[in-house]
C-alpha cells in the first residue's frame, strides 16, 4: 500500500476569484470518491479574499489557503516553491491542476519538482481496479484514446477548461480551512514588469461562438463572422489552421489543442470539422454547420446542416435578423 | 551568448493515416518534419545571435533518422546540431526526454538561453520545455509572443498567460517556449543550405553519460507515465436537419426560428 492518499486539486484565481475550472475539477473528484472513497482536497494560493468557501462547496473536504498578496502575479517559480513543500507534506495520491496557460507552464515544474508523472490535458479520468488513476486523453489528432496510468507518487494531470460538467454549489458542504503562510514570497530569477492587456473575449464562457475554418479565405473575411457574432451577442471562433495561418488570434482556437466550448448556439463556417475541432465544441447546446462539401464531417454533429456557401449564407441570415429586431 | 534551441522531428500530422480497424496509427504513411514551433524557436535564436552575436546549437532527441531535421536547423542558422541518439533513450515519455535533455544541456554549460517551441504537434503537451527547465534548475518563460529586450545578462519578453499578456523580465540562464507569434520564420539560403549539407551532426549515445545518468532514469524505463491501452473513441452523432443548397430558404428559416427560441437578438438575452 502507498502512503500516498486523497486528491488534491490546485485551484488558480486571480484576485481572490477562483477560476472555474477548479470547480469543475472538485466535480470530478467527488464522482471519482463515490466509488473509491478518499479524501478531496483544494490547494489555493491567493490573497485573504480569495473564494475558498466556494471551493467546499463543490466537494472539497479540506482547503489548504496559502495565503499572500505575492500571489496576485503569474509567477510559476513562487508557485511552484509554495506548491512542492506543501504536495510533499500532504502526500497526495492524486493531484489535478486546471490546463489554463498558467496551469499548463506551472504543472510540468511541479512534476519535476517532486519527479513524478504529468499527463497534459486529459479528456477524462478513471480509477482502477487496482486503486490507481487511469488518465485518458486522446491521441495523434483524436483519433485515438490512451488510457495512461502512471507509476509513481502523486499521479498528475492536467485538465482543460469546460471539459467536465460545472457541478452545483452545495451550501452545505463543509469543510476544514487549513490557513498556512507562503514558505517563500521572494524570487530574483524573473521579474514581472506589467500587464499588457486583458484578453478581451473569453471565448469559453461564450453564449454563442460564430466560427470559420479553412473556407475563410483571408483574415479580413473574419470581420463578416465577428458582425454575426456581435449580432447575437457572442465571439468569434477558429480551428486550428485558420490560427497556424495567422488569421485569428489563438486566444479563439477551438479544439483540443485551444479551447472547450459550451455555448447555447455554434455556428461553424466552412469548418470540416476534424476530430481535433470537434473535441472543442461538441457538447454545445445547438450545432449549425454550413459547408460547400456534403460530406464534411462536421455535418455527424450538426443540429442543423446547411451545405452551402457561408459567404452567401451569413451575411443573408445577417439580414434577416436585423429586418425584424429592428 | 550561447543558445540551445530544443528541436524534434515530428510525422506530418496532417498525412498521418489511421487504420481505424487496426486501431493503429501508421507512422510510414507520413514522412517528416521539424516540429512547426521549433521554426520560430529557431528564428526567435537567430534573431538575438543578429543583435548581440553567439553561438546556436540545435539539440535533439529521436531516432538516428533525426539527423536530417537537425540540417534542416542549421540551414535556418544553427552553428552546430548534437543529436541523441540511442535505443535506451527510446520510449521516452515527457519526464524521460526532459531529464535526458536536461543532462544534455548541462554538459553544453556554460550556455545562456534555452529556448523550445510551445509544445509538438505530435505529442501536444506542452511541457517538456518548463519540465526541462525544472531539470536544470533555471526559470522558464511559457508562450513568449514577443522579444522586447535582450543583453548578455537578460531576456525581456511579452508572454500569454492567466487570459492576457505580461512582460516579463528573465535573469539568465533561463528558458522560454515561444508560440507563433513571435516571429516569421526566414527561409533557409542557399549558401546556410549548403553548409548544412556538409556539416557534422554530433551523436551522443548512452555512452556519453553513463557515469551521470542510470538506465533506469531514461527513455522507457524512466518514463513513469505508460500507455495502458489504446481505445477508439464512438464518434459523436447528433441526428439533425439536413438541408441542400436548393433548400436555402428553409434552412435559413430554420436557423432563424432557433435563434429566435433562444432569444439570442434584440438585447433581451435571458441572464445565465
Amino acid at each position: 500500500m502507498t502512503e500516498y492518499k486523497g486528491i488534491v486539486v490546485i485551484a488558480e484565481q486571480q484576485a481572490g476569484k477562483v477560476h472555474p475550472v477548479a470547480h469543475e475539477l472538485l466535480g470530478k473528484a467527488v464522482e471519482l470518491a463515490r466509488d473509491n472513497p478518499q479524501e478531496i482536497m483544494a490547494l489555493v494560493l491567493g490573497p485573504e479574499n480569495t473564494d475558498v468557501q466556494g471551493l467546499i462547496e463543490r466537494g472539497a473536504e479540506k482547503v489548504f489557503h496559502l495565503r499572500g498578496e505575492i500571489f496576485n502575479l503569474p509567477d510559476e517559480l513562487i508557485y511552484k516553491e509554495n506548491i512542492v513543500p506543501l504536495l510533499k507534506e500532504i502526500k497526495p495520491a492524486i493531484v489535478l491542476i486546471g490546463a489554463t496557460t498558467f496551469g499548463r507552464s506551472l504543472a510540468p515544474r511541479i512534476a519535476a519538482a517532486l519527479d513524478t508523472g504529468l499527463t497534459a490535458d486529459c479528456t477524462d479520468l478513471q480509477i482502477d481496479e487496482d486503486g490507481k488513476l487511469v488518465q485518458i486523453r486522446p491521441a495523434f489528432t483524436e483519433n485515438i484514446l490512451a488510457h495512461i496510468k502512471t507509476k509513481t507518487y502523486p499521479q498528475m494531470a492536467t485538465i482543460r477548461y469546460r471539459e467536465f460538467p460545472k457541478p452545483e454549489p452545495v451550501s452545505a458542504r463543509e469543510g476544514k480551512i487549513i490557513l498556512k503562510e507562503p514558505f517563500v514570497s521572494q524570487q530574483n530569477r524573473v521579474e514581472i514588469l506589467e500587464q499588457i492587456t486583458r484578453q478581451e473575449a473569453n471565448i469559453s464562457e461564450a453564449e454563442v461562438v460564430v466560427a470559420g475554418g479553412r473556407g475563410v479565405k483571408n483574415a479580413r473575411d473574419f470581420d463578416i463572422l465577428k458582425e454575426m457574432a456581435e449580432a447575437l451577442g457572442g465571439t468569434i471562433g477558429a480551428s486550428r489552421d485558420v490560427v497556424d495561418a495567422g488569421f485569428v488570434p489563438k486566444a479563439y482556437q477551438v479544439g483540443y489543442s485551444g479551447h472547450r466550448v459550451k455555448p447555447r448556439l455554434y455556428i461553424a463556417c466552412g469548418i470540416s470539422g476534424a476530430p481535433q475541432h470537434k473535441a472543442g465544441m461538441k457538447e454545445s447546446e445547438t450545432i449549425i454547420a454550413i459547408n460547400t462539401d456534403p460530406s464534411a464531417p462536421i455535418f455527424s454533429i450538426a443540429d442543423i446542416g446547411i451545405v452551402g456557401d457561408w459567404y452567401e449564407i451569413i451575411p443573408r441570415l445577417l439580414k434577416k435578423l436585423k429586418e425584424k429586431t429592428d | 551568448m550561447r543558445i540551445i534551441v530544443l528541436i524534434k522531428q515530428v510525422p506530418e500530422m496532417d498525412r498521418v493515416e489511421f487504420d481505424s480497424e487496426k486501431g493503429v496509427i501508421d507512422r510510414k504513411s507520413a514522412g517528416v518534419e521539424i516540429n512547426p514551433f521549433d521554426l520560430n524557436a529557431l528564428e526567435t535564436a537567430v534573431q538575438i545571435k543578429e543583435k548581440i552575436g553567439g553561438e546556436i546549437i540545435a539539440l535533439s532527441m529521436g531516432p538516428p533518422r533525426a539527423d536530417k531535421t537537425l540540417r534542416e536547423a542549421v540551414a535556418r542558422g544553427a552553428d552546430r546540431g548534437i543529436l541523441l541518439s540511442d535505443g535506451k533513450f527510446a520510449g521516452a515519455d515527457t519526464r524521460a526526454t526532459s531529464f535526458t535533455l536536461a543532462h544534455a544541456i548541462k554538459k553544453l554549460a556554460p550556455f545562456d538561453l534555452v529556448i523550445a517551441g510551445e509544445m509538438t504537434v505530435d505529442g501536444d503537451t506542452a511541457q517538456v520545455g518548463p519540465q526541462t527547465a525544472e531539470y536544470l534548475d533555471i526559470p522558464h518563460v511559457a508562450y513568449v509572443t514577443a522579444l522586447d529586450e535582450v543583453d548578455t545578462s537578460s531576456l525581456t519578453v511579452t508572454c500569454n498567460i492567466w487570459e492576457g499578456s505580461y512582460r516579463k523580465r528573465m535573469h539568465l540562464p533561463g528558458l522560454i517556449t515561444v508560440t507563433k507569434d513571435i516571429n516569421f520564420p526566414r527561409l533557409p539560403e542557399l549558401r546556410a543550405k549548403m553548409k548544412a549539407r556538409e556539416v557534422q551532426i554530433s551523436r551522443w549515445e548512452y555512452a556519453a553519460f553513463s557515469d551521470i545518468l542510470k538506465p533506469e532514469q531514461i527513455g522507457l524505463k524512466g518514463s513513469p507515465t505508460q500507455v495502458k491501452k489504446i481505445t477508439i473513441p464512438p464518434p459523436p452523432e447528433r441526428r439533425g436537419q439536413m438541408f441542400s443548397e436548393e433548400e436555402l430558404e428553409a434552412a435559413l428559416s430554420a436557423v432563424e426560428n432557433n435563434i429566435r427560441e433562444k432569444r439570442l437578438t434584440g438585447g433581451n438575452r435571458e441572464n445565465d
